[in-house]
């Protein structure tokens, strides 16, 4: 049974230039779920976070719709936890004060009262001694507590939706664990949703709860991310998990996608991925597949039945250049 | 068992009161992949550097080849440096913006004296060849390559010099996982076709698992468990 959703998006096109980078991009973001948005560099996944925050760079142009647009209620209804921690605080201010100038940006609580947030936010993500180190100044707080007060500060005003942009790229595995948990856990408490941009697949087990795959700006496949993991039906997404070293078979070849993702602008009629897909045939050549229902997600391949299972033998072959 | 390649014997990196690796000892065979894992901060680069030489170690014996490394002056570890080449982890930051990939091939040739102009073309084209680029891309620059074409270069360079060593410093963290496949695919052929000898740092343990020999997991500067 599916709930209504917190925010629909439809039809979305992000274009620098009269290049397409988002290319009719519609999904759905339901409440309180983890939803995924994976894919390699320059596959759009950025940009529709950012657009679903009002926060699309200088130059680029969009279509479409965003309904509701909660970047109207940016800092109260969505919040964004960035990739990089420091450049998130100010150095300027001390920790505690930006919070609480968070929560007075949206609420018209007293100084007094905001200052009590922000001191019991830091305790809740587990800053030791939160009321002192709310008077400290982020370069005397280590990598893991800055992580730690913006994770504290996106869900201070208890939001709908927060949009993490790879908060984790930097991190070694176990750091990035820590680090999820405690998103989860934060957001969880608020009931908030979280929309979770990383080119990371690993990091969508056991930290999403559906996983939405981009390719070339489009969506290649959509569904429960342990469906998705444990089989995939799309060509693109079962070369990206077999190209994890922790599935691959013992041996030293590792399946790998042969070339590189197509630059913007630089697209052939067809599927996007047909170039690099082992499985391409006519079709996939002349017209560029549109999702459709299969195996209880969406999935945007000509040829999708044609995959086997486990499909890494397709991809062992593949190990050449570039 | 014949001489490793390399032996490292009780390395001390130290930056200023910092000690960043206490007392490390290991050694690599040639074909041999040993993997230094460890969190951030843990003295797996400062190891790297002081295997390289670019970075003096404060006391222990680094044993390259044979020869004891740490005695010897800039003068006679010169002839010597291009039998042990690292490889980067930022693959833009380590080839000049304003070079062609060709040139910056060709720079450890023309730097080390061993460029003919009949045949130092061809031996560029030949090295780009063999790290899976194609040889038009030798007239770009690296802005105009992908992460992971770009990482080729890196290596290509590398290989110029004719290493039996080469130093790995975090060679595909910042590569997608796609593209980071097809990079160890292109390290672990080199390594069986030329016997290289790797020391692989790396960050990411299912790379390691899949990738190393062995493992030495370091902590914070702590020599750890050798595994493998």
């Amino acid at each position: 049974m599916e709930s209504e959703p917190l925010l629909s998006v439809r039809e979305l096109r992000i274009a620098f230039d009269g290049v397409e980078a988002v290319r009719g991009l519609s999904f759905d973001v339901r409440p309180r779920e983890a939803l995924a948005i994976v894919g390699e560099s320059g596959a759009g996944k950025s940009l529709t976070a950012r657009a679903l925050l009002g926060m699309l760079p200088r130059g680029a142009t969009s279509s479409g719709t965003i309904t509701p647009d909660l970047s109207a209620h940016r800092g109260r209804r969505i919040s964004l936890v960035p990739q990089d921690a420091l450049s998130a605080l100010s150095p300027v201010h001390p920790v505690g004060d930006q919070l609480a100038a968070a929560v007075r940006s949206v609420s018209g609580v007293s100084r007094r009262e905001a200052r009590a947030r922000a001191v019991a936010a830091l305790d809740r993500v587990g800053i030791p001694d939160a009321a002192r180190r709310a008077r400290a100044y982020p370069h005397e707080y280590s990598g893991g507590m800055r992580q730690r007060a913006v994770i504290a500060m996106a869900t201070i005003n208890e939001p709908d939706l927060v949009v993490a942009d790879e908060p984790t790229t930097a991190l070694d595995e176990e750091r990035r664990d820590q680090v999820l948990r405690l998103l989860a856990e934060q957001r969880e408490a608020v009931g908030a949703a979280l929309v979770l941009v990383t080119h990371d697949m690993d990091a969508v087990a056991g930290h999403a709860d559906r996983v939405l795959v981009m390719y070339a700006g489009r969506l290649t496949e959509l569904g429960a991310a342990d469906e998705v993991l444990a089989r995939p039906r799309a060509p693109y997404t079962a070369g990206l998990l077999a190209s994890l070293p922790q599935h691959a078979p013992p041996g030293r070849r590792l399946p790998a996608l042969r070339g590189t993702p197509p630059a913007p602008g630089t697209l052939l009629p067809g599927c996007a991925f047909a170039p690099r897909c082992p499985l391409a045939a006519d079709p996939c050549h002349t017209a560029e597949p549109e999702p459709r229902p299969v195996a209880g997600r969406l999935v945007a391949c000509h040829r999708w039945d044609e995959l086997p299972h486990p499909a890494t033998e397709l991809f062992l072959k593949e190990g050449q250049p570039a | 068992m014949s001489d490793p390649l390399l032996d490292v014997r009780d390395l001390v990196v130290r930056y200023g009161p910092v000690t960043a690796v206490d007392g490390l000892s290991f050694s690599l065979a040639a074909g041999e992949t040993l993997a230094l894992n460890g969190p951030s901060g843990c003295g797996k680069s400062s190891t790297a550097l002081a295997v390289l030489q670019l970075r003096r170690p404060a006391g222990g014996e680094v044993h390259f080849e044979g020869r004891e490394l740490t005695s010897l002056p800039e003068r006679e570890l010169r002839p010597l440096r291009p039998r042990m080449q690292p490889v980067f982890q930022d693959p833009y930051g380590s080839l000049s913006p304003r070079h062609r990939i060709r040139d910056a091939v060709a720079e450890p040739l023309k730097v080390q004296g061993r460029w003919h102009p009949a045949d130092g073309p061809a031996r560029v084209t030949e090295l780009l060849d063999r790290v899976g680029l194609d040889p038009a891309y030798g007239d770009r620059r690296p802005h105009e390559l992908s992460g992971g074409q770009c990482q080729r270069a890196g290596i290509a360079r590398a290989l110029a010099s004719e290493p039996r060593l080469l130093v790995l410093d975090e060679p595909v963290s910042s590569l997608d996982p796609s593209v980071r496949a097809g990079v160890l695919n292109l390290l672990a052929d080199l390594q069986d076709d030329l016997g290289l000898g790797y020391l692989f740092i790396c960050h990411d343990r299912a790379v390691v698992r899949h990738f190393a020999d062995r493992v030495i997991e370091m902590r914070e500067g702590r020599f750890g468990v050798t595994s493998g």
